[in-house]
This record gives C-alpha cells, sequence and structure tokens, in this order.
C-alpha cells in the first residue's frame, strides 16, 4: 500500500527529470561529462590509492622481515645458552631478550614469545600487555611450528594502545626442547595514517578534476548553444513579423557563419515582404480606385441610357431598339463590373466578414421570395424545406444572401422548368442549405470546374438572370471568408444539387455538414458522396444521413406552375 | 408643392443628368461642386432634401454631412462609390438617413428621395412611454418632439420615426426587414445596415449608456424592440 502512494509522485519526478533531459542541451552534455570523468577519474583514483597502500605495506612488510630475522637468529643464539626447560634463569633471561628486542624494534613494536607447547595466555611479552591470545591466530602458530618457518599475518588488536591494525611476525627459536614462538607485533597506525591521507588527496584532487572538467563541459556547450538559442529566438521574432531582427555576427569562425548567414536570411525575407505588402497594397489602391473612378461616369450613362428608355416610343424602331440594347447592355456592363471589383476584393486579401447572429431560416425565405418571379417565368417551383425553430448563426447576412441568390438563380436557370428544392438544416458545429435541381446536371469532372471563372456549362444558353460567369466564383470566395464549404454535385439527366455549409462562428474549424451533399434521391444514392470540390477537405462520409428529423416539409408553392 | 433638392456633387456630367432625371419627375434641383459652397447654399436656400455626393474635393462628405446634421434635420442621401461597410457606416453615422451605391438606377433613387420627403399627417393626438422607470422617454407624435426626464432629446425625423415604430409597440421585436419598410419605406432589397446604424446613433442620444441599452433593446439574431418597466 506504501508503494502506491509514493509512486506517483517519484513517477512524476521522473517524468520531469526526462523532460528536462530531452529540452536541454548543456544539461546531457554536462551529465554525460560528469558520468564519464567521473568513472575515469574514480577508476584512476582507486587504482592509485590501492598501488600506493600495497607499496607502504610491502616496505613495512619486507623492513619488519629483515628485522624479525635479524632478532630471531641473535634470539636463538642468545637462548639456547639456556639448555634445560626447567632452567630458573630462563624466564629472565627471555625477559632480557626480549627487551633488547623489542628496543631494537622500535617504538611501539611490542615482542613476546612463548614455548610451543604452551598457550598464548602464558606467553611473556615486552612491553608487558597481557594477554596475546586475541590477534595470534591458530593458523599463524601452527604454519611457524610446522615448518618450521617464519611467518606472518595482519590483525586489528588492542594491545594496551587502542584498537589498531598490527603486522604479526612469528618466528621459530630452536631449542633444545622444541620451539619457542618469538612473536612481534608492529603497529600499522603509522601506515594507516599515510595511506589515509593520501587517499583523501586522490579523491579531493579526483573530485576537483571531475568538477573542472563539467564546468568546462558547461562552459563548452553554453558558447555553443547560446548563439544558437539566440538565433532560435531572432528566428521567432521574426515569423512574429519583426522584420528588422538580426544576429550579431562576432568574429570568423562557424558561429559567426551561422550568424552571417541567418542575417543574409533575414535580411532577403523582409524585402521579399515588403515587395509583396507594396504590392498588395498598391492593388487594393488600384481597386479602389478603379471603383471609384468607374463608377461615376457609369452613373451617367445609367441615367442618360434609362431617360432614353423611357422615350423609345417617340422613337424611330432602330433607334427605339438601339435604346433596348443599350439599357439591356448596361445592366449587363454593370454587374459585370461589380463582380469584377468584387473578385478583386478578394484576390487583394480586402474583403470583410461583416458576422452578425442571423437567422437563416429569414434569409431562404427572402431569397425565396425575390426570385418568384424569376420563378414563375421560368415554369418552376419553389419548394422549402425549413426546421419549424430559426436557425441562428453567426454569419455575414449579405454575403449569405448572395450565395444562396446566385445558388437558387442557377437553379432555376438550369432546371429546365422542374421544381427547386431549398434545404436548410443545422447541427451543434454547422449549419448547410441544399439547392437541387432536376434539370440537365451536371458532366462527371465539372462539379469542380464550375466555381472557375467565367466557365459556362452551355456558353449557347440564353441567360435569363443575366449571369456574368462570376457568380460561383464569388459565392465559393464569400463561402471560404466564412471558413465555410460550398460544394457541387451533378449527374447528367439527373440535375444538380450545390450544398452550402458554414460553421456556426466564422473560423470554427468545418468537419461534417448537416446535410448530404448527394442527394438521397440520386440514383447512385448508395454510393459515396461525389469527389470533393478543391476547397472542401473531402466529404468524409457526410454529415448527419439523411435529413433531421425535425424538418417540416413545407412545400411552398411559389410562382404559378 | 415641387419639393427642392440640393445636389452636392463634382462630377459635372454627373450632376447635369441628374438635374435632367429630377426635373423630369418634378423636383426643383439646385446644384453645387464643393462641401464649402454646399453649406452655403443649404443656409441660404434651405432645400427640402439634400444628395450628397462623399467623394468632395477639400472638405469631405462627411464633413459636410456633420455641419449640415448640427442644424438641420433635413434628410440626406449619400452618394458613394463605395460599398464597404466601413465607409458606409461612416457616412450613417455622420448623420447621412440613407446612401445608394453608384452607379444606381435612377427610378430606384428618385423613390429613396420620395419617401423621405414623405412625412405622415398624424394630428391624433399620442404620447408613448418607454423604457424602464426612472430611465423612461415620453414621445408626444404630432408634436414631434421626445423628452428624457423633462429634457428634450433633438432627433432627427428618420430617428423620430424609427423611435415611434418601435415605441407604438413595446416588446414586439420588429425584424430589420420590417423596420425598413415601415420606417424608411422600402420594400424591396434595401441593406440592413441602415437599420443598425440608426439604432445606434438613436441609442447615443437617449440611452443614459448606450453601451447597455435599456430603452430599444436588441433580440439576437431577429431585431430590435423598445422595452418598458
Amino acid at each position: 500500500m506504501a508503494r502506491r502512494t509514493v509512486l506517483p509522485p517519484v513517477v512524476r519526478a521522473w517524468a520531469s527529470v526526462r523532460r528536462a533531459w530531452r529540452l536541454s542541451l548543456q544539461l546531457r552534455i554536462t551529465t554525460i561529462t560528469l558520468l564519464a570523468s567521473g568513472a575515469l577519474v574514480g577508476v584512476f583514483g582507486v587504482t592509485v590509492a590501492k598501488r600506493i597502500t600495497d607499496q607502504l605495506l610491502d616496505d613495512k612488510i619486507q623492513h619488519a622481515s629483515m628485522l624479525v630475522a635479524n632478532g630471531g637468529d641473535w634470539a636463538t643464539g642468545q637462548l639456547n645458552t639456556v639448555t634445560q626447560i626447567s632452567d630458573p634463569g630462563l624466564d629472565s633471561l627471555l625477559e632480557t631478550v626480549l627487551a633488547r628486542l623489542a628496543q631494537d624494534a622500535g617504538e611501539g613494536v611490542v615482542v613476546a614469545a612463548v614455548q610451543s607447547h604452551e598457550p598464548l595466555s602464558a606467553a611473556s611479552t615486552y612491553p608487558d600487555i597481557g594477554d596475546i591470545t586475541p590477534p595470534v591466530s591458530e593458523e599463524l602458530r601452527d604454519t611457524i611450528t610446522e615448518k618450521p618457518q617464519r611467518a606472518r599475518q595482519i590483525r586489528t588488536a588492542d594491545l594496551g594502545r587502542g584498537e589498531r591494525a598490527y603486522l604479526i611476525f612469528g618466528t621459530p627459536v630452536p631449542m633444545s626442547w622444541g620451539y619457542l614462538e618469538l612473536y612481534y607485533f608492529f603497529p600499522l597506525d603509522r601506515e594507516a595514517k599515510v595511506a589515509g591521507q593520501m587517499r583523501a588527496t586522490v579523491a579531493a584532487t579526483g573530485g576537483a578534476l571531475v568538477l573542472l572538467l563539467v564546468v568546462v563541459a558547461g562552459l563548452v556547450t553554453r558558447l555553443v548553444v547560446r548563439p544558437v538559442r539566440l538565433a532560435a529566438r531572432t528566428a521567432q521574432r521574426l515569423s512574429a513579423g519583426l522584420l528588422d531582427q538580426r544576429m550579431e555576427v562576432r568574429g570568423e569562425d562557424d558561429l559567426a557563419l551561422l550568424a552571417a548567414s541567418f542575417n543574409q536570411m533575414a535580411t532577403n525575407l523582409q524585402r521579399h515582404i515588403h515587395r509583396l505588402e507594396e504590392m498588395s497594397r498598391l492593388q487594393r489602391r488600384f481597386t479602389s480606385d478603379v471603383s471609384h473612378e468607374l463608377r461615376t461616369p457609369l452613373t451617367t450613362v445609367r441615367m442618360a441610357a434609362d431617360l432614353i428608355f423611357a422615350e423609345r416610343d417617340s422613337f424611330e424602331p432602330a433607334v427605339a431598339r438601339s435604346a433596348e440594347l443599350l439599357q439591356r447592355e448596361l445592366d449587363r456592363f454593370e454587374s459585370l463590373l461589380t463582380d469584377l471589383l468584387e473578385i478583386s476584393r478578394f484576390d487583394a486579401g480586402f474583403a470583410v466578414l461583416d458576422a452578425e447572429p442571423t437567422d437563416l431560416v429569414g434569409i431562404v425565405r427572402r431569397v425565396a421570395d425575390r426570385l418568384s418571379p424569376l420563378a414563375a417565368r421560368a415554369g418552376s417551383e419553389i419548394q422549402l424545406v425549413l426546421p419549424e425553430h430559426p436557425v441562428i448563426a453567426e454569419v455575414d447576412g449579405r454575403r449569405v444572401e448572395r450565395i444562396l441568390r446566385n445558388l437558387v438563380g442557377n437553379a432555376v436557370e438550369h432546371g429546365e422548368g422542374r421544381p427547386v428544392r431549398v434545404t436548410l438544416a443545422a447541427d451543434e458545429g454547422a449549419v448547410a442549405v441544399t439547392v437541387r435541381d432536376y434539370g440537365i446536371g451536371l458532366q462527371p469532372g465539372e462539379e469542380k470546374m464550375v466555381f472557375n471563372r467565367f466557365w459556362r456549362s452551355d456558353p449557347s444558353r440564353a441567360r435569363q438572370t443575366g449571369g456574368t460567369g462570376l457568380g460561383l466564383s464569388i459565392s465559393l470566395e464569400d463561402a471560404r471568408l466564412h471558413g465555410g464549404w460550398l460544394e457541387a454535385w451533378g449527374a447528367p439527366g439527373e440535375g444538380s444539387q450545390f450544398r452550402l455549409t458554414l460553421p456556426l462562428r466564422p473560423g470554427d474549424r468545418l468537419i461534417s455538414s448537416p446535410l448530404r451533399l448527394v442527394p438521397e434521391d440520386a440514383r447512385r444514392a448508395g454510393s459515396p458522396d461525389a469527389p470533393p470540390d478543391a476547397d472542401s477537405p473531402g466529404t468524409r462520409g457526410g454529415g448527419a444521413a439523411g435529413a433531421p428529423s425535425d424538418l417540416v416539409e413545407t412545400a411552398t408553392e411559389v410562382g404559378s406552375g | 408643392m415641387r419639393a427642392r433638392v440640393l445636389v452636392v456633387d463634382d462630377d459635372p456630367a454627373l450632376a447635369e443628368m441628374l438635374g435632367i432625371v429630377l426635373r423630369s419627375e418634378g423636383f426643383l434641383p439646385s446644384f453645387v461642386a464643393d462641401g464649402e459652397r454646399a453649406l452655403v447654399a443649404f443656409r441660404e436656400n434651405r432645400p427640402d432634401i439634400i444628395l450628397l455626393d462623399l467623394m468632395l474635393p477639400e472638405m469631405s462628405g462627411i464633413d459636410v454631412c456633420r455641419a449640415i446634421r448640427a442644424e438641420s434635420g433635413v434628410p440626406i442621401v449619400m452618394l458613394t462609390a463605395k460599398s464597404d461597410t466601413v465607409d458606409v457606416v461612416l457616412g450613417l453615422e455622420s448623420g447621412a438617413d440613407d446612401y445608394v451605391v453608384k452607379p444606381f438606377k435612377p427610378k430606384e433613387l428618385i423613390a429613396r428621395m420620395r419617401a423621405r420627403l414623405r412625412r405622415s399627417e398624424d394630428v391624433t393626438p399620442e404620447t408613448l412611454t418607454i423604457g424602464p422607470p426612472g430611465n423612461q422617454i415620453v414621445i408626444d407624435v404630432p408634436a414631434h418632439t421626445v423628452t428624457r426626464n423633462g429634457v428634450e432629446v433633438k432627433l432627427t425625423p428618420l430617428e423620430f420615426d424609427l423611435l415611434v415604430a418601435l415605441a407604438r409597440k413595446p416588446r414586439q421585436v420588429f425584424t430589420r426587414e420590417v423596420l425598413l419598410e415601415q420606417v424608411w419605406g422600402y420594400r424591396h432589397a434595401a441593406d440592413t445596415r441602415l437599420v443598425n446604424v440608426h439604432v445606434q446613433r438613436l441609442r447615443a442620444k437617449i440611452e443614459p449608456d448606450p453601451e447597455h441599452p435599456e430603452i430599444i433593446l436588441t433580440v439576437r439574431g431577429v431585431g430590435y424592440k423598445a422595452g418598458t418597466s
């Protein structure tokens, strides 16, 4: 249970460590340097320390060995003046010998002797420290007496001066009755101290070295990382629009080369962008100037033509007819001019969306009303399929009305007298209007071309609405301005359907449409939607399948059939 | 009685053509070609309606409009080649009652002018009160006066008509199209921006806080209505 509560903080800490690792080049390099140099220096230090320690010990052992050898020989000579174990002078002689050996051996050395058949507790020692049993192991005794030979071991013991390490030499002293074991206890405290000091020195030096390496690595990395970060920041500022940002160029090395190249790129970019901005500004000015310059004389011409047209009955037939043609062609000219100016505004990026919450039901009804005379003339009926409640979306009403006027006008014109059905539906993300006609339809592939500028399905067709050929292009741009889609479907002889989809708020991303693009009564209704138009991201299986359930079939009979 | 029209436009051909059309429709046009002279002509002749081109040399049409509006409620119709919202709104806010985009159908211009010149001849006493208590507007319809807490508020005829249309049926929501028909007299395609800007102008004059209106309320997606207690 405790593990479970410990885990999340641990996991979080680990996650943040990994994140810091990913993000910082400096951290990575300094850590790697730290680990690698730490390992190397560590190995080196341990090796050096060990070797020195061993060397120290070897020296001591050699020195001690020689001492013991000489001492043993001398003791053998001295002690063998006693020939019997029961000799009373043995003890005092032994003491004298031991004292002499200890003095010769040096400060702190304890010398002891014991009969090989006696326990260690009976040993005589100089200085008198009592029991030497603890440090002297049985193996040592056996080794000395068995072979017989000199032997040694190192043990820690307290021989009257505190617990410390002792180098214990044992050598057999042959007597006439057997062996005497002679022991030297050499204190190793001095060696231990020296070894300790040396280890400390090595550790300190190694640590300092590693630290130095890490610092150097950090500094070097920073030297490289700083210009990179600077370049990144400058690039960010550039792309944010501050076109005069540059990097400082110092020296002639690779970093300077980076900075110099960066600066050149920035300068070029700045120049290009300024040129483009200038061109765009000129284009807009031109459009605006042309607009104004053309419109004023056109107004005068229009008024004059209207006046002449109003009086045409009083002219000769030829002049009267000229007045009619003048009037009609002026109308055409005017629409063309308006459309051209509108398109050029889109091209110059000058089109502004004027979005407000609007009820689309009202717009659809208005469009149907306005086009009812046209529909009547063509013998078509405009049917509306609308929800019962208002459909409110944030749209530019003028533009939407323009799009729908264009779509319904086209449908009436190409509908060959058959009904035109306008459907409106909405879901939680978008609103859609489809305009369906049952006229001659489109050839395969035409549903994309239909939005091209000045494209006509049939150039010889009599245009009742006086279309300019730009209507659908403008509608497409209007739809795009909202962040919406305008798509077409058509089949030869089956008519066509145009679908306008708009997000509920301009700029919201559109994912699907509430209405299908391919109408249900198309002969191949089961197949997936028609190949998407260039502006829509591809109808992913269409939005809601079929008509939403809250629709009301209001077959509004607009225009006599 | 023939209505007198002041035409302010710097294009001589257009001005002359306008004159021909206006005369043939029974108006009495007079012409000036720049803003300074427009003000002088206005003060001297007191026309019944003014046609004002926005693009004038020196003094701009906007300034002329403001200057005239400061002195009188005479109907002003803007003539302009620009149809961008920002330009239209600017013109309407400076005091114009309507705007017509060039090139226009002369019949349409005449119809709009006639609509502006038509004034209701209502003499039946009628007093309307709208607005929440403590913030009320009293409208004396036949006298064409509007008072707020006893202080008279000066409105142009169009603003007055708009207010009366809303006030006669308080709490009823009017769509912009309905208002265009009732107040401006336009039955066909007309720009609903006209209504938006005039409501803003009205609010600026009668609301204590135009940003948080309490007297003329917006109904989102539908239109406007007058608020009461």
